[in-house]
């Protein structure tokens, strides 16, 4: 058996599970943002009264915090009524973040759990060898009462990744061209496991990057096997007991993708579609850039604001351009913070927000107008997304949005990094 | 289940949950609100023009995207009777299930149907007929357990019951 077949065979309290079946499991946590108040609707209307374990289910007030209408607040004041009168013990109110930062910080994820929460880049736990996965409210609604989930036992896909990052390529570059390189519908119904010398030695974060964006290929969990960076890091938010689950050598995976990345450039997805991937080297040098977003569950953590400040730091951004960053997390903010981050950041031009979603799903704190061009280090690009249909959205690494803060077109972030930065820096004064 | 069908109106590749639902109306929590934004992103006059079972056809991946049930609800209380697509992307395909809309998935659908056709769509046999072309189109059969859920009206009648068998039983 795989590793995810595993934990899903433990979850559902057998010996051996197989593909296509149809297996109910225990759900070891789970979460709701704060899209879905409907789930609490739908619980009592289907006779709830109690959530079956208040140790294990979290609200997390990340795509409205603070809110910005006041449907949005009345969204939030209903849960903590919920929260308070459930008596759940974990909740994350506006001074968090975004889900997907926040419950790995705080230690109510490890390897092996099975994870579900409304929100479709659950995926990214896989970063932690958990079973996470995304659901709607209706589904989220049984969970709360039975604690319960029925899930179809998945093919699995292995990419294979191996190879070597040169400087000023990132994890998002790594994850884009694969995306680019297979498809938005590749592993519909599937998981996918990533392997390979470059995911090996991965740092939590970059390994959480290449997770996060497996949904976009339509996954319905991702797994990397934990290292010991992962392991050190769960143990340290957590005195929880667990074990790491193995593949067993003989298992067949559904289909196999190996990638070498020794020599991959800078990667962008075009409007509108994340599969849409060129390399850097082929953008039109006359993309004018009037937004630049860094944040988000894909690229707002500490190594993603580091990336955007080694290409910013003492220079200015393109006047024509503006730069939003909001960092992933309360606790990466005040990482940043202590690192001087921060303060570069605001220097170069940037305009700090609220750590949560932002403008990733275009409801507030920067949502495009008709017509504007935007490069995001998030996760989606459709028309619409960060605000008009008739904006155009660009995703790539947080260097290469840095790059695009300060020269205000899609450029190589490569350039910033190496001598030949200075020569950009003094033309845009 | 009684029998759905309604006129079709055609759809692409990877429709996903922004232009079925756009991000900047998840507040809206009232069926009827949220309907009249439905499938706005890809046609912004479906919500007008749409009648009471009518027929949703698309190609492959149809819901990909966020995981917003805002999306199937739309679809639900704008009177949609049935998507039938190429494939679906997983968490709709769930949330509409749960919902009770029936989906169909359906390899060929999109190059035997045109614009408007009347269709007319057999859960059980998972087929689809074109009562336009006179085509007869088979899509794949809904497993037993799915099934059930649809024929209850979602999974919400079926959760009523065993909240209230677990009540009766303490
Ligand atoms: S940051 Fe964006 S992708 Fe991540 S949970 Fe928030 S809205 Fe979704």
């Amino acid at each position: 058996m795989h590793a995810i077949e595993k934990i899903l065979a433990r979850a559902a309290g057998k010996d051996q599970v197989s593909t296509g079946e149809i297996v109910k499991a225990k759900v070891d946590f789970a979460e709701v943002n704060d899209l879905y108040l409907q789930t609490i609707y739908s619980f009592y209307e289907m006779g709830g009264k109690k959530v079956w374990d208040k140790n294990k289910l979290c609200f997390v007030f990340d795509h409205y915090a603070p809110a910005p209408t006041i449907k949005s607040a009345k969204i939030h004041k209903e849960m903590r009524e919920f929260v308070q009168d459930q008596e759940l013990t974990h909740h994350f109110d506006i001074n968090t973040g975004v889900c997907h930062q926040v419950m790995p910080e705080a230690g109510v994820v490890w390897p092996g759990m099975v994870l579900v929460a409304t929100d479709s880049h659950t995926t990214t736990h896989g970063a932690f060898g958990a079973f996470g996965t995304g659901v709607g409210a209706t589904d989220m609604a049984t969970i709360m009462i039975s604690g319960e989930i029925w899930f179809r036992v998945p093919e699995i896909i292995k990419i294979e990744i191996n190879g070597e990052l040169q400087p000023g390529v990132m994890a998002k570059d790594v994850i884009l061209h694969v995306l680019g390189k297979l498809g938005a519908d590749v592993a519909v119904y599937k998981a996918i496991e990533f392997t390979g010398s470059y995911i090996e030695n991965l740092d939590v974060a970059e390994r959480m990057v290449i997770c996060n964006m497996a949904v976009e290929m339509g996954a319905k969990t991702a797994y990397m096997q934990p290292n010991e960076k992962v392991i050190n890091y769960v143990k340290a938010r957590t005195n929880r007991e667990f074990d790491i689950l193995e593949t067993d050598s003989d298992f067949k995976y559904a289909e196999n993708y190996i990638f070498d990345v020794n020599a991959l450039t800078p990667q962008v997805s075009v409007p509108h579609s994340v599969d849409k991937v060129i390399s850097i080297e082929e953008i039109p040098a006359e993309v004018e850039v009037n937004q630049a977003f860094i944040g988000t569950c894909t690229g707002g953590r500490v190594a993603d604001i580091a990336a955007a400040v080694e290409v910013l730091r003492g220079k200015k951004i393109n006047p024509n351009t503006r730069l939003v960053v909001i960092p992933a997390s309360n606790e990466v903010l005040l990482e940043a913070n202590k690192l001087g981050y921060i303060e570069d950041l605001i220097k170069a031009g940037a305009t700090i927000s609220t750590p949560g979603c932002g403008p990733c799903l275009g409801a507030h704190e920067g949502v495009l107008a008709p017509g504007e061009v935007c490069v995001t280090a998030s996760n989606r690009n459709f028309p619409g997304r960060m605000g008009s249909t008739k904006a155009a959205v660009y995703i790539a690494s947080p260097m290469t949005v840095a790059a695009a803060a300060l020269t205000g077109r899609i450029i190589d972030p490569r350039t910033f990094i190496d001598e030949g930065g200075d020569k950009y820096a003094t033309n845009l004064g | 289940m009684q029998q759905i069908s309604g006129k079709a109106f055609i759809f692409g590749n990877n429709i996903d949950t922004d232009q079925i639902y756009p991000g900047r109306y998840l507040e809206l929590v009232e069926p009827e609100e949220i309907a009249a934004h439905c499938l706005e992103g890809a046609n912004p006059d479906f919500a007008k023009e749409v009648s009471k079972g009518d027929i949703v056809v698309a190609g492959k991946n149809f819901g990909c995207g966020s995981s917003r049930e805002h999306a199937a609800i739309a679809l639900v209380h704008a009177g949609v009777g049935a998507v039938v697509a190429e494939s679906f992307a997983r968490i709709f395909y769930r949330n509409a299930i749960n919902l009770g809309l029936a989906v169909l998935v359906c390899p060929e659908i999109t190059s035997k149907v045109n614009e408007g056709d009347f269709l007319e769509v057999n859960l059980e046999e998972g087929m689809v007929y074109n009562k336009t072309s006179g085509e007869s189109i088979q899509g794949e059969k809904l497993s037993e357990y799915i099934m059930d859920i649809l024929s209850s009206g979602g999974i919400k009648p079926l959760f009523r019951k065993m909240t209230a068998q677990m009540e009766d039983a303490k």
